[in-house]
């Protein structure tokens, strides 16, 4: 790998950065287009998903024999941060070959649609999470500084998204066969992650949960939310993930950062 | 100081049938070995541009000329950075601005004020910067209330008239055009006609590629001919017609009646 491709690559996540005006606007035109003309705007997207949590949090709490309060609480901080990632993923494969024609136009950094993608989900990830504050406000949910560790667990969230992305996004402008494997994945992964129940329920299959990468990702934000602090374990996994994932996606961007533009 | 040199330029396309772009066939192909592999590996390739190598230094008024295919617009697109070829090497001294769809970035749903800044941003400007160029180009569409109404709303005359203001609105060093830019209706034609020569004077390099003989006669003084992907002439502008004309001579009818940009009708 030739030292210029990897600066080349490195130099194209910074300038996209830098382009913080465009994609921030981008990102903000999505949500836009997508509740224009409804009354109560992008916050159908915390509405739909309260029904869902109010939903099944009803009907799960009776069916495991979990407190009502207690697993209400539970499962809305695992659905609201699962949804995150899997509409980053899903996104993802998308983020070169919805912006083919912008692309086509001038020569920008090709990083800006992935922050474009990710800001966009953050933005929906926090009309979710009022959901959370609301439901810890009415169980009177006694959470303490460890809040903090959510922001935190965030964040390796959102970097964990760019190289994914990046690498989805890539592969899938050359081959049109991962989106929809991608958005079947992610639908399995919905039930095999603990969301609606937990690692508990599970004595003698722990292996789906531990080698579940969603597992960990999830509990460094669930956990703090729901006043825990994850275990050095947790955090291990995750960090290591970042680091081994963010190295291949940077080598894979190198490599091909090039052809992005002859692929889609 | 602006320049653009081409070194031996090749560009290829790779052509993913369906079945070459399905990530079944690589891992078909993986476990059965040999034949399927072979297929994917000889998908077929088209050569836009083959060893292309040209210098154009400032004050230079380039037109491409060449049938439809022959790679002007690949070649416009390796100038802009966005293809970067397989082969050769490519130099540019400059900060190129390339034209090639004055409606990139548009968002029908936003404000005309909303979009003179997304598609600024679009070009690189940054906000600070639009916002100081804001008057200029509210002025210059001559839209008034219009621009705090959703694009949507406008007629195709008036977004022809947003988009051509917002594009024309900074000083390209090198300027790289792809057929014309609409401006819409008769009305503001001479007004745009004007700026847009002086937004073409401004440049220290145009490439325009276009099939019309008028539009290049006006602006350029050197033309390249384009054919196959390679360029077979590059020098004067009465000279170059000359040997497009003959290149045409003995191929199928060339496409002349194909529609000249509206803004440069005079």
């Amino acid at each position: 790998m030739p030292k210029r491709r990897l600066n080349e690559a490195l130099g194209d996540l910074v300038e996209g950065l830098a382009r913080w005006q465009l994609w921030v606007l981008l990102g903000w035109n999505d949500i836009r287009q997508r509740y224009r003309r409804s009354i109560v705007g992008p916050f159908w997207i915390t509405i739909s998903m309260a029904v869902m949590i109010g939903g099944l949090g009803y009907m799960y709490a009776e069916l495991f024999n979990q407190r009502l309060d207690e697993y209400l609480v539970y499962l809305a901080a695992g659905i609201i941060v699962f949804n995150l990632m899997s509409s980053v993923l899903t996104d993802g494969t998308q983020v070169f070959i919805s912006s083919a024609r912008a692309i086509l136009q001038a020569k920008a950094p090709l990083s800006i649609y992935v922050y474009q993608m990710i800001w966009r989900n953050m933005l929906i990830f926090l009309h979710n999470i009022s959901i959370q504050l609301i439901l810890l406000i009415i169980f009177q949910v006694k959470i303490g500084p460890s809040v903090v560790l959510a922001l935190a667990g965030l964040f390796l969230i959102m970097i964990n998204s760019i190289w994914a992305a990046i690498l989805l996004g890539g592969l899938s402008a050359r081959f049109r066969d991962i989106p929809p494997i991608v958005a079947s994945l992610m639908q399995v992964a919905f039930f095999l992650t603990p969301i609606f129940w937990k690692r508990e329920n599970l004595p003698n299959r722990e292996a789906f949960v531990d080698l579940n990468p969603f597992y960990y990702f999830i509990e460094v934000v669930r956990m703090p939310l729901l006043g825990q602090i994850p275990p050095l374990r947790i955090w291990l996994v995750v960090a290591a993930m970042t680091c081994v994932g963010g190295l291949i996606s940077l080598v894979f961007f190198a490599r091909y950062r090039r052809r992005i533009a002859y692929w889609i | 100081m602006s320049r653009i040199r081409l070194d031996g330029v090749s560009v290829t396309f790779p052509i993913y049938s369906a079945a070459s772009r399905s990530f079944k066939n690589i891992v078909i192909s993986a476990t059965t070995g040999g034949r399927v592999g072979k297929d994917r590996s000889k998908h077929v390739c088209v050569q836009a541009l083959d060893n292309v190598s040209l210098d154009i230094s400032r004050g230079d008024r380039v037109g491409l000329v060449g049938h439809n295919g022959a790679g002007k617009t690949t070649l416009l697109r390796v100038m802009a950075g966005i293809y970067e070829p397989q082969e050769g090497r490519v130099e540019i001294d400059g900060k190129v601005t390339p034209m090639f769809d004055v409606s990139l970035g548009i968002d029908p749903e936003s404000t005309g004020h909303e979009n003179i800044v997304l598609r600024g941003l679009y070009m690189g400007l940054s906000k600070a910067e639009i916002l100081g160029k804001m008057d200029g180009i509210v002025a210059f569409t001559e839209l008034g209330e219009f621009l705090s109404l959703p694009v949507k709303t406008y007629s195709e005359g008036m977004q022809a008239r947003l988009a051509f203001a917002i594009a024309t609105c900074i000083e390209p060093e090198i300027l790289l055009l792809d057929e014309g830019i609409g401006a819409g209706d008769a009305a503001f034609l001479a007004k745009a006609n004007q700026r847009m020569a002086a937004y073409i004077e401004s440049t220290g390099i145009l490439v325009l590629a276009s099939h019309s003989e008028e539009l290049i006669r006006k602006f350029c003084n050197k033309v390249i001919l384009m054919e196959h992907g390679r360029v077979l002439w590059m020098g004067d502008v009465d000279e170059g017609f000359l040997h497009y004309r003959q290149t045409m001579s003995h191929e199928i009818a060339p496409a002349r009646d194909e529609p000249v940009p509206l803004a440069w009708v005079t």
